[in-house]
């Protein structure tokens, strides 16, 4: 009973939203125009926050909009079947990223049929001895105690199979570990109890802090509840990380305190906060959209209340984005803001992840052997 | 190259029973129960030491699905306030939570399945399979049981001193600067003391079983409980001086001011992992091999048929053993650790899964052909194969490190390692513990209970774990106490099959009491022919003292 209701809640609150921005589409029938219309819409959006001239074209609707009174984020609808979990279902949430495309069709056309096999040969092997030999059937027992054929067989077949299955496990590894080029975006995400922090070295090293959103009720002063735009309770937060769409991201996480890990399951990326040291992925997101994630290493009291929401977005978005925040584009994004000074771009471009990060961050414990432990055993 | 040629009461000690009788009706209970010296005896306080900490920590289980069976947090702020101080808050509250499940994780590892598995089966069986007379060092037999209670006592204590909420990995940093006060000292010293335990009994079985091993009674005709325990003997003395050297690391940086795992001093958290890990990963083995020798048994009484390939089987445990300490680092897959790591721990973990597969097959051959009875230890030795290779394979999916970007610390691992443990090593255990009442009290248990235990915990555990993979594919993560409100569904589920488990636990007790009490007495050989092992020679309950007399193997 509860559990349909909730259901029904989340598709009001996203057909509410919807009809702001797309009056039309229905989430089942179109699931990607009606997360891209209000992303279409959201450089209009933002336009008040960061020129003041500009005329209102957007409604009155958006220009109130909580994310845009906080950060300047643009607004954006969440598409409640992609990028955190849906009740009741049984499967790995959609993936956005090409690795993660790639690691869902490994488990769900390799591995998960492996297994099943496996389960169902065994399964049957015991229902078939147990109704074939049991003592009504098979009186006396035999005395076979050893088939040299059969040992043989069970032994190299689950060689043959393991071998098949660690082939493609190997090359999904290999895929994963590719180092991101020198255009990608670098975020930095910092682990604190509890809550997470990100720095954009490449982008002016500016710096967002991100917070659970309490439930009305449950907030303190000068603390903002939750609304159904924000997402799921306990999944969404204050500040958006903003990325850009197919823009090759580069991922840092270290942490100002205890272990936490960083992690987005619908890119596949989940990776350690570490205290100390500077550990590195990267993904591309090709899917506008909100993405959920939550912190993954236990770290104390608040460990599930500090959850990671990102907001993918065009690199035109983003570039507006940045722009609000303070930040510079070094323009190798492909973004059409282009006025920033030349020297900043080739610092950003040339510059590698070690110093970038290590220049923008305050962080500590960063040091020189950690550094070589994390950034540099990245992409061999 | 069977478990045993002998058949009948070739070496019966019982027609000279009335000999040595005198030595238990001489001894004061003190001296029996609390001075013994007997592995039989001590083996009984295992057994009793195991199940009260299984009840312990089974009620912190009901307590954790209790919480987790909506959305939300219900009962943790009420049951913060029975703590000193009373209830301070949420964190106060969400603290306790982390506290429960380190007490569970590391109740049910040291306390429950170790101590019954080696000290309760191990003590009881390995000796007088062997045909052994006791153990071969009897005090320190004693001394292993007894520093288990210290060490239980500071981990029960713990929580009353503001509760150590590290999980039981006890990772580095939150473990050292991330938790104040005594009781992540009390706990890492409970581990210590356990540790000891551990290896004092690792030494003793190792002893006894390559010394007093009974004239004619070669290593390969050993029955496969007792190369299970060798096996385990093994792995508990090269991997827990690894965690005692962790752990000890831990203390000082603690309170010593080293600086081993922290960053600001030039450590390194992650290698604690690698410490812990070093050790972790064979401990889950030294966990479930036991429990592999007794499903061995218990197929191949039921069976009327000797085990298939027993070699193959022996030396699989060896390899298992083996190749467990070289896997460690994939229980650290997120950790930073560089491609050609990941690609080697990938592939190494995956191999464990021959070895196991050998086992699993070859289990199923000894029931084919022979006549089969399906008695309580029949049945639970049926699901431990079934339940062990689903959990199994979720472990050839999780070998993979490029996946575990996925699932590391989701519910899937929870789920994974639960299918293994609590139904693979708990399986076992009830199978151990069904098979064996008879010799060990000389009463039979009540079958149609017992029977009736199997099928209700059978679906009961099913009904609890198997919805954690969902959780997990779903992106729940481990070790909190809420979840967003679209993990309801198969969360509500689990909690409903922690009832029907505990509803079957209810008849396992009802059971245990009522067959004390008023069992049949069952007789030297209850289950037939297909028993072959020495114990089933001797009387039930066996004499204070067996084998008097060595008895010869063919």
């Amino acid at each position: 009973m509860r559990r349909i209701g909730i259901k029904s809640i989340v598709l009001a609150a996203s057909l509410a939203i919807l009809s702001i921005g797309a009056a039309d589409a229905a989430p089942q029938a179109a699931p990607i125009a009606p997360v891209a219309k209000p992303v279409e819409a959201a450089p209009v959006a933002a336009a008040p926050a960061t020129t003041p001239a500009a005329p209102a074209a957007a409604p009155a609707a958006v220009s109130t909009d909580p994310m845009l009174a906080v950060d300047g984020a643009p607004a954006m609808a969440i598409d409640p079947k992609v990028g955190q979990p849906v009740d009741g279902l049984i499967t790995i949430q959609p993936q956005v990223t090409p690795n993660g495309r790639q690691a869902l069709w490994f488990h769900n056309w390799l591995l998960v049929p492996t297994i099943t096999i496996i389960t169902i040969f065994v399964l049957l092997l015991l229902i078939w001895v147990v109704i074939r030999y049991r003592k009504a059937n098979n009186p006396v027992a035999s005395k076979t105690s050893h088939n040299t054929i059969l040992e043989v067989l069970w032994t190299g077949l689950p060689v043959l199979i393991l071998l098949g299955l660690a082939l493609p496990s190997i090359g999904l590894l290999q895929a994963q570990y590719k180092p991101a080029p020198k255009t990608a975006v670098t975020l930095k995400a910092i682990g604190n109890q509890w809550y997470w922090s990100y720095q954009y070295p490449d982008n002016g090293g500016f710096e967002i802090t991100s917070n659970m959103l309490k439930e009305a009720g449950e907030t303190g002063k000068g603390e903002r509840a939750r609304t159904a735009i924000d997402g799921p309770r306990l999944l969404a937060t204050d500040n958006r990380v903003v990325l850009p769409v197919g823009v090759p991201i580069r991922l840092i996480t270290t942490s100002n305190d205890v272990i936490h890990s960083w992690e987005i399951p619908a890119f596949w990326i989940k990776l350690d906060a570490v205290p100390g040291r500077l550990n590195e992925t990267s993904f591309t997101i090709d899917k506008p959209g909100v993405y959920f994630g939550v912190c993954s290493e236990l770290c104390g009291a608040r460990h599930g209340y500090m959850p990671i929401t990102v907001e993918a977005v065009t690199p035109a978005v983003y570039a507006q984005w940045v722009k609000a925040k303070g930040g510079t584009m070094p323009g190798a994004a492909a973004a059409p803001v282009t006025a920033e000074p030349a020297a900043d771009v080739t610092a950003n471009v040339t510059g590698p992840v070690a110093d970038g990060a290590a220049a923008t961050g305050p962080v500590r414990n960063t040091s020189a052997t950690a550094n070589a432990a994390g950034a540099g055993t990245v992409g061999q | 190259m069977t478990d045993s040629a002998l058949t009948g009461h070739a070496f019966d000690a019982h027609p000279h029973s009335d000999a040595h009788a005198h030595d238990d009706h001489q001894m004061s209970f003190f001296a029996r129960w609390f001075m013994s010296t007997n592995h039989k005896d001590i083996g009984t306080l295992y057994l009793i030491f195991a199940i009260t900490a299984g009840i312990i920590g089974g009620a912190i289980s009901g307590l954790m699905r209790a919480e987790l069976a909506e959305p939300g947090i219900q009962y943790l702020g009420y049951w913060a306030s029975f703590l000193p101080g009373g209830e301070q808050g949420l964190d106060h509250s969400l603290h306790l939570w982390n506290v429960l499940i380190t007490a569970h994780g590391l109740i049910m590892v040291f306390f429950m399945v170790m101590p019954a598995m080696i000290g309760g089966f191990g003590n009881w069986f390995v000796p007088i399979m062997i045909g052994a007379p006791d153990m071969a060092f009897p005090r320190m037999n004693n001394i292993s049981f007894w520093l288990l209670i210290p060490s239980f006592t500071l981990l029960l204590a713990s929580p009353f001193f503001g509760g150590a909420g590290n999980g039981w990995t006890l990772y580095a940093p939150l473990s050292t600067y991330g938790e104040p006060g005594p009781s992540t000292d009390m706990a890492i010293l409970s581990l210590h003391l356990a540790g000891a335990s551990s290896i004092l009994g690792a030494i003793n079985f190792i002893t006894t079983i390559f010394n007093m091993r009974a004239p004619g009674m070669t290593l390969h005709k050993m029955p496969l409980f007792v190369w299970s325990v060798l096996v385990t003997a093994f792995l508990l003395l090269l991997a827990l001086p690894v965690l005692a050297a962790a752990i000890t690391m831990l203390l000082t940086d603690r309170n010593f001011g080293t600086t081993f795992f922290d960053p600001a001093g030039g450590g390194d958290p992650i290698l604690y992992q690698h410490l812990f890990w070093f050790f972790g990963h064979p401990e889950v083995y030294i966990m479930i091999l036991p429990g592999f020798g007794i499903v061995s048994q218990v197929i191949s009484t039921f069976s009327k048929k000797p085990v298939f390939g027993y070699l193959g089987m022996a030396y699989a445990m060896v390899a298992i053993g083996v190749v467990g300490f070289v896997v460690w680092a994939h229980h650290m897959f997120t950790t930073g650790l560089s491609v050609n790591t990941k690609m080697y721990f990938t592939a190494a973990t995956m191999v464990i899964a021959v070895p196991t597969g050998i086992k699993i097959f070859s289990w199923i051959a000894t029931m084919w052909g022979g006549s089969l009875t399906f008695k309580t230890p029949m049945l639970w030795a049926i699901g431990f194969i079934f339940m062990f290779t689903v959990g199994g394979v979720t472990g050839v999916v999780l070998a993979n490190g490029g996946i575990d970007d996925y699932m590391q610390d989701s519910y899937y691992v929870v789920a994974h390692f639960h299918y293994v443990l609590s139904l693979g090593a708990v399986f076992s255990l009830f199978c151990g513990f069904y098979y064996w009442f008879p010799k060990m009290s000389g009463k039979m248990y009540n079958e149609t209970l017992g029977q009736i235990h199997y099928y209700v915990f059978f679906v009961g555990v099913n009904v609890l774990f198997f919805p954690m993979h969902f959780l997990g594919l779903q992106n729940m993560q481990r070790r909190v106490p809420d979840y967003t409100d679209a993990l309801a569904h198969w969360n509500w589920v689990a909690t409903l099959g922690y009832k029907i488990m505990a509803a079957s636990m209810i008849v396992f007790f009802v059971n245990i009491i009522w067959s004390l009490a008023k069992g049949k007495p069952a007789g030297d050989s209850p289950w037939g022919d297909g028993a072959t092992t020495l114990e089933w020679t001797l009387s039930s309950p066996p004499p204070y003292h067996q084998f008097e007399t060595l008895p010869r193997i063919d």
